[in-house]
This record gives C-alpha cells, structure tokens and sequence, in this order.
C-alpha cells in the first residue's frame, strides 16, 4: 500500500492543478468551443509542449524509473473507434463541461451531483464494453 | 492565502499538467490517462463475464487511487481553497450565456443547470447523464480522453491520438452550435 501512496499523491496534485486552471468549469468549456477566449487552448497546448518535450528528454537520455526499469510507453491502438467515439465523448463533454478527470476533481469540490454524471459514464463505459465486439473498429 | 485561492493562469497550469506525464512515468511507468478508471471500477464492480471487463483489474488499481488522489484534490482547491470571486468569463461568453437565461457566474459551475433538482428536468436530465453517459461510451470506444489521447498520446506523438483528439473538438463543436442551444432553452 505505501507504493501506491505515490499515485495518491500525484492524483492529488492533479485535481488541485484541474480545479485551479479551472479547465473543470463548464463555462470555460463554452467559452473554449465559442472561441471566445485563449484560457483552455493555452493550457491544453502548452501541457502537450511540455508532455512532448518530457518525453523526448526520458527517450533521449534512456531514463529510467525509479525503480531502475527502462520505461515503456504503450501505443495508443488505431481503429474507427478514435473518429466515433471521439465524436460522441465531444457531445459529452460540451454537454457536461467535464472529461473524465475534472468529473472526479468537480465532485471532491463540493458539485455534489457530478456524482451523477460519474454514475453515468461508469453506465456508458458497461455499454461499450457490452456492445464492443458488435461495434465497427 | 491568495496564490491558493485565486485561480491559475494557463502559462502556470498548462506546463503542470505536462509533468503529470513525465512523472508517472518516472514513478512507476505509467501513462497518464484517466477514462481507463472508468473500465477499472466496471470491472471491479458490475456482474457478468463480458470480455472487455475480464480481465485482472487489481493490477490497474492504481489508477483507481490515481483517481482517489484527484477528488481529494478537488476538494482541497475548491472547496478549502475556493476562489471567493467569479469566474473570470470573457464578456462575450457571459452574455451569450445570459440569452439562456444562465446568469448566476459564481462558482466553477453553473449551479442553475447543475443540481439535484434539475435532474427531474429534461435539460439537468440530458446535461447531466446523457452527457455523462457520451463521455464514458465515447473515451472507451475512442481509447482514450483529454487527459490520455490529447495530452499523453500527442506529447507521445500518436496518430490515433492526433484524430481523436480533432474529432473530441468536432463532437463538442456540433453540440455546442447545433443541439445545445436547443437544449438550453427547454
């Protein structure tokens, strides 16, 4: 359990950082896909700038982790499902003005009925796995 | 006190997220992402052997404490640390928002749209699960959300990631022009 204290912690991070950037506020959400404002696109590009030069620095230099293993970063996989489904969590997403994350970070902030729209995706997640092999890939 | 509860520029928070990639990585190898909880907890806890949920989910419980760490984050930013003042909206947002009768700004989220009350109505009702329900359907069948395809896959310079990512902004793009409008006004 004392290893997995550190996810706990970066998890915590995490929500603190959701919350203060404010990209959890369906009103920034508006305001992003109105165009109306620099707020999200500035956050969004400039954590993939920075994703984008980590990860290029650990390839560059091999470096390891903590625990001294070489680190391994799985292919995303390639199928229609990234077109469909990715249409379908936008709808959601402008719907809710929440991505997976900020719904967990919302809820811990006192938007109580977030747990709602967890319970939700939790059903929608069981619908997809139910009907996944009926659905074009 | 108020570099806690005033809310942080995208120069800031941005280049924070970023290092939750390099972090994980570092930590334990593992790649940032978080619609995966969603395929954890069904696992974890709904009946039935269906095949995208067999699978040993224990070894993926750290996402699950991952996620753990982020509400509590929530509520230590949101609610101990609050930001006492409005959302800081361009004016064009607000008014656009006030022709759909949203006028109350404080908080991070509209409390007229979002409550318990309002799930009894047809608007809270799609808002609230259909929209929550889109978003767990929509990242699995897509394999991932803004956190692990936009954020991680792109940094990791996937292509499945890159049309995702496009196609989460189209999807939000046709809602918010074409249907939620319509939405709002019911």
């Amino acid at each position: 359990m004392t290893a997995k204290i550190k996810y706990f912690i970066s998890g915590f991070v995490f929500g603190i950082i959701l919350i203060k950037a404010e990209v959890v506020s369906w009103f920034r959400i508006q305001e992003m896909f109105h165009f109306q404002s620099f707020h999200m696109y500035g956050v969004i590009m400039s954590a993939i700038a920075v994703g984008m030069l980590s990860i290029f620095i650990i390839k560059k230099l091999k470096i390891k982790t903590i625990n001294g293993e070489p680190i391994v970063i799985e292919p995303k996989p390639s199928d229609k499902g990234n077109s469909i489904g990715g249409l379908i969590f936008g709808f959601g997403w402008a719907l809710t003005g929440a991505c997976p994350g900020p719904i967990y970070a919302l809820f811990g902030s006192g938007v109580l009925v977030m747990i709602v729209t967890l319970l939700s995706a939790i059903m929608g997640t069981y619908v997809y796995g139910v009907l996944s092999k009926k659905l074009p890939h | 006190m108020n570099l806690l509860t005033q809310p942080w520029p995208w120069y800031i928070s941005g280049p924070l997220i970023g290092l939750m990639i390099p972090t994980l990585l570092i930590l334990g190898n593992k790649s940032f992402g978080i619609s995966s909880s969603l395929r954890h907890i069904c696992a974890a806890v709904l009946p039935g052997k269906i095949g995208y949920f067999d699978y040993n989910w224990k070894k993926e419980a750290w996402k699950l404490i991952f996620v753990l760490g982020v509400i509590t984050g929530g509520f230590v930013a949101g609610k101990v640390f609050e930001n006492p003042n409005p959302i800081q909206l361009s004016a064009n947002t607000i008014s656009d928002l006030n022709t759909y009768g949203i006028t109350d700004f404080s908080g991070l989220h509209p409390q007229q749209l979002f409550n318990f009350q309002s799930l009894l109505t047809l608007k809270g009702f799609v808002l609230i699960v259909v929209g929550g329900f889109c978003v767990g359907f929509g990242t699995r069948y897509a394999g991932g959300c803004t956190s692990g395809h936009s954020i991680m896959g792109i940094s990791n310079l996937q292509i499945p990631s890159i049309i995702s990512t496009c196609c989460f902004f189209a999807g939000g793009l046709i809602m918010t022009w074409l249907i939620l409008p319509y939405i709002l006004k019911l």
